[in-house]
């Protein structure tokens, strides 16, 4: 789908390294949702992510953030883009940033579960809940960007106040059972610090909604309210 | 005066306006150029004029200083207002017209003669007859030009032993030595290389301080880089008007994105 036309210069040269960053994008969103995913098949069954395959991933992230970058600079002085082009490029260079950062925090994640999923406690329900959002707002913050659907990035935006709503219910819920049961707090804390990635993780798949909608719109929702009210 | 016929955007409020056209149409013969142009050109900032081969720029140019007149068969209908005076009105003078409206053109057009031959040309049409004077406003010209350094000892020599950097520079000061409120600049770089194209656009963007400028451009990028407002012209009509800021990042209209971007169709 090209609602912006963004592959029809009359340079096939342009259209192909436009076409190269769009995938490249989707491809590094798509190893940190496989990296998301397998850390919360490890929170919920009990199986630990193989550290091998966790390290894979995250040179892959990595890897994808330079070379974007790279590819992103260069098209900048070579091709001297303006409008769609422009903000593409642009949203392109921020994307990779906050997802580069999505993978720091599911490493924190795939560490803690490490532990919990040794055998010694299991993430109870509203964990499980919060992981389950952050994976789907990711999901769908890249599906937004991958179809340039507007309704898509709204609505995906908005559902961090779900997010935001289960993290506080989860922090009171912990903090309650940490006063009843010290000897809990070890994998109490260990739950929290997950939560709150899980937390930023939702964060992060907001500012990639808002790029999505400069893209579309040539305006920056940045800051705007535009994640409480409707539109 | 009445407003536009059509949603074109005016200039941003609070900025003066130094001219403008109100349904302006032109033929060349039977060939209808100008399909009823609306514009207001903001004063004292340096406006794009940009659009493909063809849609009529460097004639909607020509109409602001009635050069149109010189071609056979050329015929203006509708509104050219230059400040408060109506360019087309029976009866206006059109060589004053062309002194309060300089032009500068793609290939530098120095007359065969002097240096400063050149620039006093103007002033001696316009009947300024003291030596001193003229000299004085010779000297601020080619500096207001950026020529002065490069030529002051040399004010005798041919005009055409100059680089075409130079000369374009000398064409600009004997443009501005008249005094001129507003300077029309069609293609004004195209003939010169990199740094003397940089050169000359250094210039015309402090110049812009002191004249309103309106600049047609097949650069893309000296259009966005150099100008405070861009004009996107298609079939004879302006598509588009605006801060080249808004126009170049997030353009309005689907056939100006398509035209700065290089898409096809």
């Amino acid at each position: 789908m090209d609602p912006l036309h963004l592959s029809q210069h009359i340079s096939r040269g342009f259209n192909a390294e436009i076409e190269e960053i769009r995938r490249g994008v989707l491809a590094m969103g798509g190893v940190v949702e496989a990296q998301l995913g397998a850390a919360l098949r490890a929170m919920i069954e009990g199986i630990a992510p193989a550290a091998a395959e966790v390290a894979e991933r995250e040179r892959r992230i990595n890897a994808a953030e330079v070379t974007l970058d790279e590819q992103c600079t260069s098209i900048l002085a070579r091709r001297h883009p303006t409008a769609s082009d422009l903000r593409l490029v642009l949203t392109v260079m921020k994307m990779i940033n906050d997802l580069e950062r999505i993978g720091d925090e599911v490493k924190r994640v795939a560490r803690k579960v490490d532990r919990i999923a040794s055998g010694e406690d299991r993430a109870d329900a509203e964990l499980a809940e919060l992981a389950d959002l952050a994976r789907r707002m990711l999901h769908d913050a890249l599906d937004a960007f991958a179809r340039l659907d507007e309704p898509l990035a709204l609505e995906t935006m908005r559902s961090d106040a779900r997010i935001d709503a289960v993290w506080k219910r989860l922090q009171a819920a912990v903090v309650e059972r940490m006063q009843r049961e010290p000897e809990r707090i070890p994998a109490d804390l260990d739950r929290l610090w997950c939560a709150r990635s899980f937390e930023r993780i939702g964060d992060r798949c907001k500012n990639l909604c808002e790029f999505v909608l400069y893209l579309i719109r040539g305006e920056d929702v940045r800051h705007s309210g535009l994640a409480r009210t409707p539109d | 005066m009445a407003g536009p016929d059509h949603a074109i955007d005016t200039v941003v409020a609070g900025v003066p306006v130094a001219a403008r056209a109100r349904r302006l149409n032109l033929w060349y013969g039977p060939s209808h150029v100008l399909k009823g142009v609306d514009c207001d050109l903001p004063e004292r900032r340096i406006t794009a004029v940009v659009g493909a081969s063809g849609c009529g720029k460097t004639s909607f140019l020509r109409c602001l200083n009635r050069l149109n007149d010189e071609i056979e068969g050329a015929r203006v209908e509708g509104e050219v207002r230059i400040g408060s005076v109506d360019a087309y009105a029976p009866g206006t003078a059109v060589h004053a017209l062309r002194r309060r409206v300089g032009m500068v053109f793609q290939r530098p057009l120095p007359f065969p003669q002097s240096i400063v031959d050149n620039v006093t040309y103007g002033l001696r049409v316009a009947g300024v007859r003291n030596r001193r004077e003229r000299m004085d406003r010779v000297e601020a010209a080619l500096r207001l030009a950026g020529l002065w350094d490069e030529v002051a000892d040399r004010l005798g020599r041919s005009a055409l032993e100059l680089s075409l950097g130079q000369q374009q520079r000398l064409v600009l000061a004997r443009a501005i030595a008249v005094e001129p409120e507003m300077l029309l600049l069609d293609e004004p770089t195209s003939a010169l290389d990199p740094a003397a194209t940089l050169r000359l656009e250094e210039r015309l963007q402090e110049l812009s301080g002191r004249f309103t400028l309106v600049l047609v451009t097949h650069n893309m990028q000296q259009a966005s880089r150099m100008s405070d407002f861009t004009a996107f012209m298609h079939d004879g009509r302006i598509v588009e008007f605006g801060p080249t800021g808004t126009v170049f990042v997030n353009p309005r209209d689907r056939r100006t994105e398509y035209f700065i971007t290089g898409r096809d169709g």
